[in-house]
């Protein structure tokens, strides 16, 4: 029997954080690896929003640092497990994902872009400046998760960042499947339609506004759980999260690795967060390679990495 | 009793009066053309009937409902649905899912469900996907189902269109030069098509240029020239107005008289 597309993504998935580590020659690559699959999990999100609406924003990071500071705040302040503080952050950024969303959505192509990049500053600047809740630009302290404990006492004993692997591994996998059963149904489908011809798609009978809004709120969960991740796993946290580079990040991870594939993007996810450290030898030209392989990429290779090689394999085998 | 009525809709760009007080209506099972020379505002009576503009005169009543400026996505609900003269097909789907999203409001539920692919998700998936193939098989793409949409032939994606606007289970069907680009085998598949739809009690508004298949297929015949109407009636009297053969001129208004001989 061949396998469907979604099971051969998963599949490829879960086997490569299950047998990665086998090759890893320090503790250090788990940390590494974690990293990918915080950053991974934003840019699956993106990849519903950017992939399968064809909707742009620069402005995720402000729901990565919604997720983040409620792992950082709600426990001090209300008394909440860290897990549900990170659950109150998703609620949190859907909500305000769903009211930011409905007037900028309006907007199309560079004016969204424009907008939603305001929100996300707006976002890094609240952080900033309300140093007596969040500390201000030196950051917070972020509660221990306590799940690593409660696995040691019935006999898993992880250490810190072989823990976080497997743990950030296993969300991304589920945020995976998630993604690509939205793609396959008929909200994916809608999506997927507006994308094409919005409309097209209103004379099916797609409310393009509300599917728009769809996209956009989920891609703000899984920027949220990001954020939460990453504030759980270095139990410390800045502004930075919510900041202008990381959502610029996100994006060129989804569009670098192919922003229509949750694989590639969680490619895309993967290089530029490890690039960074093999350029190293490069010394002080470091950020200038980095530059030079993003454009190399989306010159030669548009659609993004996986889907250009994926489409160049299929047409040798035709 | 008219299932869509059209009341002196009109509708003005940068002061030019692109269509002006247009009326005619159209009963259940009827197949009503609306003919003209390039530029007399066919295709813009259909998007203000469509939905995708809003017209500043007039009134489009529909099953007795005024539906004039409701977004089309509304009026999908209410059972008009629409192709377009310059293709709108989702390109980087393939040909089954084009057909598959026609069934949005039949399939369409709680977004939990999809996202968590629940057994209610993939039965309305399943069933879509079911009527999307006897569709393809009835527009005569059941073979090239798996292909990508963007490699048909032009006159392949205009049948999809068809099809996908049929996958709403319309009452109304507007279909914007369904046989344009098509070969003469093509354009008879699709006459046949049309012929058999409004069989079943679809009422069809048609803008074509192929004067044969209009003549041949129309019960009723409304002609526009700079945007307004100059005359409507049943095919062979419209082939013999002087006003619609004047508008024409040339070899068109041979061609009219043509067919009808």
């Amino acid at each position: 029997m061949r396998l469907s597309s979604k099971a051969t993504t998963l599949l490829i998935l879960a086997a490569v954080i299950a047998i990665a580590p086998v090759f890893f020659p320090s503790s250090y690559y788990f940390r590494v690896g974690s990293l990918i699959f915080v950053n991974g999990l934003a840019v699956t999100g993106l990849v519903i929003l950017i992939g399968y609406a064809g909707q742009i924003s620069l402005g995720h990071a402000g729901f990565a640092g919604i997720g983040a500071y409620a792992c950082a705040l709600a426990p001090v302040h209300l008394g909440l497990h860290p897990a549900l503080a990170a659950v109150l952050g998703a609620l949190l950024s859907a909500a305000i994902a769903f009211l930011v969303g409905r007037p900028i959505l309006r907007l199309k192509g560079y004016y969204l872009a424009v907008a939603s990049l305001g929100f996300g500053i707006l976002v890094s600047m609240v952080l900033s400046n309300e140093a007596q809740l969040t500390g201000g630009p030196d950051g917070m302290a972020v509660p221990e998760l306590g799940l690593r404990a409660v696995l040691k006492a019935i006999g898993i004993d992880l250490s810190n960042t072989e823990f976080w692997y497997a743990f950030s591994g296993l969300v991304l996998v589920i945020g995976a499947w998630l993604a690509l059963n939205l793609y396959h149904s008929p909200t994916g489908r809608a999506l997927r339609a507006l994308h094409g011809s919005e409309v097209a798609a209103r004379t099916v009978g797609v409310d393009v506004a509300h599917y728009k809004l769809v996209a956009f709120v989920i891609s703000a969960v899984y920027a949220s759980v990001s954020g939460s991740l990453l504030a759980l796993q270095n139990k410390f946290i800045t502004p930075d999260v919510a900041g202008f580079m990381h959502s610029i990040e996100m994006v060129t991870m989804a569009v670098l690795g192919g922003a229509g594939s949750v694989l590639g993007a969680i490619l895309g996810a993967a290089i530029l967060t490890t690039l960074p450290q093999v350029l190293t030898v490069f010394q002080q030209y470091e950020q200038l390679m980095l530059g030079l392989v993003m454009m190399l990429v989306m010159i030669f290779m548009r659609a993004g990495l996986l889907p250009s090689i994926a489409r160049r394999i299929r047409g040798r085998a035709e | 009793m008219s299932l869509l009525q059209i009341e002196g809709l009109g509708i003005d760009f940068g002061g030019l009066r692109a269509v002006h007080d247009v009326g005619f209506s159209l009963k259940p099972g009827e197949i009503v053309s609306v003919i003209g020379p390039n530029g007399a505002g066919k295709t813009t009576l259909f998007n203000m009937i469509s939905g995708v503009y809003a017209p500043a005169r007039g009134r489009v009543v529909l099953d007795g409902e005024d539906v004039t400026r409701i977004p089309p996505h509304l009026l999908a609900r209410r059972g008009l649905s629409r192709t377009f003269q310059n293709l709108q097909i989702f390109q980087s789907m393939s040909v089954l899912e084009n057909a598959v999203a026609g069934h949005h409001l039949h399939e369409r539920g709680s977004v939990f469900a999809d996202l968590f692919s629940l057994p209610a998700a993939r039965r309305r998936s399943k069933a879509s996907e079911d009527s999307a193939r006897t569709l393809l098989d009835r527009v005569g793409l059941g073979r090239a189902a798996e292909q990508e949409a963007g490699s048909l032939s032009y006159g392949a994606l205009k049948r999809l269109e068809i099809a996908r606007a049929l996958a709403l289970k319309p009452r109304v069907l507007l279909l914007d030069e369904p046989a344009a680009g098509c070969n003469a085998v093509e354009t008879e598949e699709i006459d046949h098509l049309i012929a058999k739809v409004a069989a079943e009690g679809v009422s069809i508004l048609l803008v074509e240029h192929d004067m044969k298949m209009v003549m041949r297929i129309s019960n009723h015949i409304v002609v526009l020239d700079h945007g307004e109407k100059i005359a409507e009636g049943e095919p062979a009297a419209i082939s013999r107005n002087p006003r619609v053969i004047e508008a024409y001129l040339g070899a068109q208004a041979t061609e009219v008289q043509n067919a009808d001989g």
